[in-house]
């Protein structure tokens, strides 16, 4: 008995052994990034490198908050993640609706079609985008960064919104239409309320995916006021002579809103990341 | 983050409880049948508007030449793409993506499987594993521009990373990691490997809480130890979870542009050019939007190839 408890100790340390190296692995260079941001510049290479330092400071983000270029990036960032994503979940819940609710021809091939737009290269369509959107005066502009940012966030979200309308029951439309209402009626008053929880999970990474996307906000933008905030961070880089501690700063922010919306809405989130990875 | 797909498997070909629009009444009103085309206009205008005009236009531009920067491209045939083909820049470019993928690959799913199965232990309590996961998600929270700055700052000549191996005597000086043409790729690929394993591991544990089990009790009644039946149970069940999100991992990993960019800009040497940032340069550095074209199209019939696997092992499964 007591050979087998000792087993099970010995296992049990090994298991946290492997867990906290792991998750040195994972979390040293998030770690590192936050303590530079709250160095002096000239502390951030020093030797031997420390965490805390003297000059432990918040002007980096003094610096960063107090720019109104800076800012500019994150208004911009804002405002294209947000209309993504409120023209993400209306575009889809439409299609999921149709999907879901309908058997009409031609219903597999326009499915095929929205998943393989999942795996089409947006180096080969950044070259069309930039002579399509210089022709309908869409360069440099929100509407441009917003359009294309949908070819990323649309199939996942039709393929979530669809498989989430599958699991509520007909008997919920049937009982609108009982009472005289249509398919719209029933959609916009049971079906996308129900819906909420699900539809956050997809809101949540539709903004995620706007929020991060680099090649289409460094192709189909030319002037800073119109720039997000992966190109402000790379701006950053080349602008100074290197301000490391304002590039981890800027970072810091520009990751903030995804850290708090993958923290609040966690479970749900995983939850409709991984549904697939488990049927399969 | 720009793994910005899920598994296609959610789609509903699978088995929809979609109700045959009441035959009834569709006939009696043909406009209804109509319905279902309405609900999906937005989608359909999108679809043709950002992919398949893209895509009709850049097929057309890499079988001309002088396009978009001059009014009147002349037909060329093929002369973009030999041009491409026997450009010793592409084909290093080629190599290079070839060893960045699959480098990656395997060591997101070695890491993904490996973190995944210490989540999943019966040893410790719900709330240390929570804790846990969160940090091992941390990696995939973080946009591609952020992860790129940040390995710059690690992998610095004067850096953390050479101070610590310097300090262990593995090193005698700082060494050059993006700026030596004998370690830029493996820096890049390091990084890619960091930012990208959390996605196989919530994948691979989802799986792995699914396996029933009755299979491992059976297999302990057997008298299998551990070894015996991580090779006779987990791996068999995780198989089809494995092969899907590998080959959707290359194809992402072949797509990723930004880390590159902002890490090497595919330097020193060419030796971190990839097929995303010899595109980007043959059109918005060089202006050659025709060669670059051809470029996409070969980039694109590549992707073509891996997805037409995944929907193959798709179709196995069902």
């Amino acid at each position: 008995m007591a050979g087998v408890k000792r087993r099970h100790t010995l296992a049990k340390a090994g298991v946290v052994t492997g867990l906290v190296l792991g998750g040195l692995f994972a979390a040293l260079p998030v770690l590192w990034m936050l303590s530079t941001s709250f160095k002096s510049n000239g502390e951030v290479f020093q030797n031997p490198p420390q965490l805390i330092t003297e000059g432990f400071s918040f002007d980096a983000y003094r610096e960063i908050l107090g720019n109104g270029e800076q800012l500019r990036f994150f208004l911009n960032s804002y405002i294209v993640a947000g209309a993504v994503t409120v023209l993400t979940l209306l575009v889809a819940v439409l299609a999921g609706f149709a999907f879901s609710r309908f058997t009409f021809p031609f219903q597999r091939t326009i499915n095929a079609v929205i998943v393989s737009v999942q795996a089409v290269p947006p180096i080969t369509l950044v070259i069309p985008y930039f002579g399509l959107v210089v022709a309908l005066g869409l360069y440099n502009t929100y509407a441009g960064l917003i359009l294309t940012h949908m070819v990323f966030t649309l199939p996942y979200a039709i393929i979530m919104t669809t498989a989430y309308l599958n699991t509520l029951p007909k008997e919920l439309d049937e009982s609108v239409k009982v009472d005289g209402g249509t398919g719209w009626t029933a959609l916009w008053r049971i079906l996308v309320p129900i819906s909420v929880p699900g539809l956050i999970a997809v809101g949540v990474y539709t903004f995620m995916i706007s929020w991060n996307e680099y090649l289409f906000a460094l192709t189909l933008t030319r002037t800073n006021d119109m720039r997000t905030v992966p190109i402000g961070i790379q701006m950053l880089m080349g602008q100074h002579s290197y301000e490391w501690n304002q590039m981890m700063a800027m970072s810091i922010l520009g990751s903030i809103p995804v850290l708090v919306l993958f923290l609040l809405f966690q479970r749900r989130f995983i939850g409709g990341l991984t549904a697939g990875a488990v049927k399969a | 983050m720009t793994s910005a797909h899920v598994e296609p498997v959610t789609a509903p070909q699978g088995a929809p409880p979609a109700e045959r629009a009441t035959p009834g009444r569709a006939r009696a009103n043909p406009a209804r049948r109509l319905i279902p085309y309405a609900y999906l206009s937005p989608t359909i205008v999108l679809v043709v508007v950002l992919m398949i005009v893209p895509i009709v236009m850049v097929v057309g531009y890499s079988f001309r030449d002088n396009v978009i920067v001059q009014e009147n491209p002349v037909f060329v045939g093929f002369a973009n793409y030999a041009k491409v083909l026997t450009d010793l820049d592409f084909l290093a470019a080629l190599k290079n993506t070839a060893v960045f993928i699959s480098v990656s690959t395997v060591a997101h799913l070695v890491l993904g499987l490996a973190f995944a199965m210490m989540l999943n232990t019966q040893l410790l309590s719900g709330v240390t594993k929570a804790i846990f996961r969160i940090v091992y998600i941390l990696p995939w929270l973080f946009t591609i521009a952020v992860i790129a700055v940040i390995w710059r700052l690690l992998l610095d000549p004067a850096g953390v990373v050479n101070y610590v191996l310097q300090t262990l005597g593995l090193v005698q000086e700082g060494v050059n990691w993006l700026g030596d043409p004998g370690t830029a790729l493996w820096a890049v690929t390091f990084a890619n490997i960091w930012s990208g394993y959390p996605f196989f591991m919530i994948s691979l544990l989802a799986a792995l809480q699914g396996i029933s089990a009755d299979l491992y009790e059976a297999a302990a009644v057997d008298g299998a130890g551990p070894l015996r039946r991580f090779l006779n149970v987990t791996l068999p069940q995780l198989r089809p979870v494995i092969v899907s999100m590998a080959v959707l991992d290359l194809i992402w990993t072949s797509q990723q542009f930004a880390l590159i960019w902002m890490m090497t800009g595919g330097g020193p040497l060419n030796t971190t050019e990839m097929l995303s940032t010899y595109t980007y340069k043959q059109a918005f550095s060089e202006y050659e939007f025709a060669s670059a074209s051809a470029a996409a199209v070969i980039v694109l019939l590549l992707t073509m190839v891996l997805a037409f696997f995944y929907v193959r092992q798709q179709q196995r499964e069902r």
